[in-house]
């Protein structure tokens, strides 16, 4: 999987969903779950929306202000989610959980949110790498 | 003869300690300050020497004891020039604040009366009075900046615009953009129209002389910690026939003359009537060091080395177009800025990687977007332990820092 991925290239995927990130957008039409976040340390301000059906994630995406990392990783985060089953979603949050603590973890799962390896270097910034992914998870386990 | 590396031989954090593997530069003083070895050292005499309470017993440690607290309000009174017996203990500026709130505006603000502040407040000095409107029906308005600061001028149109101002609270100096208010006059402005003055000196009484009578304010308040003392201990300053007729906010031992069953309770005198229940002694006997540390100093070289920093590091960052600098002519020791087009906090994580703590964010002032047009910034803030190499770290930095995803992949 994408561990095989250089710096560079983990730079170039983080800079790319922020500078650009696809998912930040208004829902699409009704049936959408929303969950608010926000940070004491930092600027973000986010609302995440994510729509299940029939036990499917078929839409996730966000609005907001964010810095740098939550804005790219709530990003990802929404093209990861697409296309998931709850548990599958949720197994995903549960391992990027794991790699933001250094703590072992299913790499297999986490696709091109596994730039965000090193975010622990960062200790302050972990809530900013996890936010978006609090509040999906958040929504998943309410929808139980 | 100031003699930097003298003073930071004192601090065990200057000395040695890294961050991300780097060697720590320290320019977070407008958060919290280091502790000389002498006021850690006091701070552990009272527990390894003179552990007793305060006003409770006969014997010996226990008079001791009072003679400790007595010293240390006797060295603050000294120290802002107010009477002993104007000195209140608190856990630090905020509760100082709120005792004012509840101790003499519940009472004494009804609907209809103002209380002044302005945007750039702390949310100390702002949500106390909120709470406070909230609770009497009185109302918080805002006074007009010119330069980015409340002036004599922006006050007294506001004692022109609003007729009911019974309270000024205003931060002396700004723990965002660092400049300092001619609280002086403002208090003679406020005092003309019938109004009491707060001045919330957090960021003024650890950085400058400060004299209570002569400004004429009426209530004082800051943090011990700010100012090389311990956490968990502050003051109200306040004068004195006020702090006689404020109510007693926190209720207990200590506090107290004498209660009975019909729930009639007659309270000490101040200042005691406001310090009920076992006071931080530690960070009592702490907080004397601290400021006897800084009068060692001496205020007034303080003033100087801030300033000459304040302007060493504006000059070095002159012709940089891609920083932007909010308080271009603060004269303290803050310097709030941004790098063009990068988000306050990724700079502050890129700094952090390279072993330099500054603060990013709104700074407690979440209404300061308004003065400054951004949802965050990134401060520095000195003290007078900061050195010249600490400012050309720094700057080279924010100059040629790098990348801010440098803060992830190289380490």
């Amino acid at each position: 999987m994408p561990i095989s991925l250089t710096n560079e290239m983990m730079r170039a995927i983080i800079m790319d969903h922020s500078s650009n990130p696809l998912n930040k957008r208004e829902p699409k039409g009704e049936g959408y779950q929303k969950v608010h976040m926000h940070s004491d340390n930092c600027i973000d301000d986010l609302d995440i929306y994510l729509k299940v059906e029939n036990d499917k994630v078929t839409d996730a995406c966000f609005t907001g202000i964010a810095c740098t990392i939550s804005l790219s990783s709530t990003d990802i985060m929404c093209d990861l989610m697409k296309g998931k089953s709850k548990s599958e979603a949720l197994y995903m949050i549960e391992q990027y959980n794991h790699m933001m603590h250094e703590e072992p973890f299913d790499d297999e799962v986490l696709e091109d949110a596994i730039v965000f390896i090193n975010t622990s270097k960062q200790a302050a910034r972990i809530r900013c790498a996890t936010i978006g992914w609090n509040a999906a998870s958040q929504i998943l386990k309410g929808d139980k | 003869m100031y003699d930097i590396e003298k003073i930071r031989k004192d601090f065990p954090m200057l000395n040695n300690k890294t961050m991300q593997n780097k060697p720590l530069v320290f320019l977070d003083n407008a958060s919290t300050t280091f502790k000389p070895q002498c006021v850690i050292d006091e701070i552990n005499r009272y527990y390894l020497e003179t552990n007793a309470n305060s006003h409770r017993g006969d014997y010996d440690l226990c008079y001791n004891m009072d003679v400790e607290v007595s010293k240390t309000r006797e060295t603050v009174a000294k120290f802002i020039n107010s009477e002993i017996n104007e000195v209140v203990f608190t856990s630090g500026d905020t509760e100082a604040i709120n005792l004012v709130a509840y101790g003499y505006c519940l009472d004494n603000l009804k609907k209809g009366d103002q209380i002044l502040i302005s945007v750039y407040e702390h949310a100390s000095n702002v949500l106390p009075w909120y709470r406070i409107c909230e609770l009497t029906g009185a109302e918080v308005v805002f006074a007009n900046l010119e330069n980015k600061r409340v002036t004599p001028n922006t006050v007294k149109e506001a004692f022109k615009k609003y007729k009911n101002i019974k309270l000024v609270a205003l931060a002396h100096v700004s723990n965002v953009l660092g400049y300092v208010i001619d609280i002086k006059e403002i208090t003679k402005i406020a005092h003309a129209n019938n109004a009491l003055v707060l001045c919330d000196g957090a960021q003024s009484v650890p950085h400058m002389p400060i004299d209570f009578k002569d400004l004429d304010i009426d209530f004082l308040t800051f943090s011990a910690h700010k100012m090389v003392g311990p956490t968990g201990i502050g003051c109200l300053i306040g004068k004195y026939d006020l702090l006689q007729k404020m109510s007693t906010f926190h209720l207990g031992g200590g506090m107290n003359v004498k209660f009975n069953k019909l729930g009639e309770i007659i309270p000490l005198d101040a200042p005691s009537k406001f310090e009920a229940g076992t006071l931080n002694l530690s960070a009592i006997m702490g907080f004397r060091k601290a400021i006897e540390y800084l009068n060692n100093i001496g205020m007034e070289n303080i003033v100087k080395h801030e300033k000459e920093l304040s302007s060493y590091v504006r000059n070095k960052l002159k012709g940089h177009d891609n920083i932007i600098i909010y308080n271009e002519d603060a004269t303290s020791g803050i310097l709030t800025f941004n790098i063009k087009g990068v988000f306050a906090q990724d700079e502050a994580t890129l700094l952090n990687s390279k072993g330099i703590a500054v603060r990013s964010g709104q700074h407690c002032a979440k209404m300061i977007d308004e003065v400054i047009g951004e949802p965050a910034t990134v401060r520095m803030s000195t003290y007078f332990y900061t050195s010249k190499e600490e400012i050309d770290i720094f700057v080279e930095n924010l100059i040629n820092g790098g990348d801010i995803l440098d803060a992830y992949f190289f380490n």
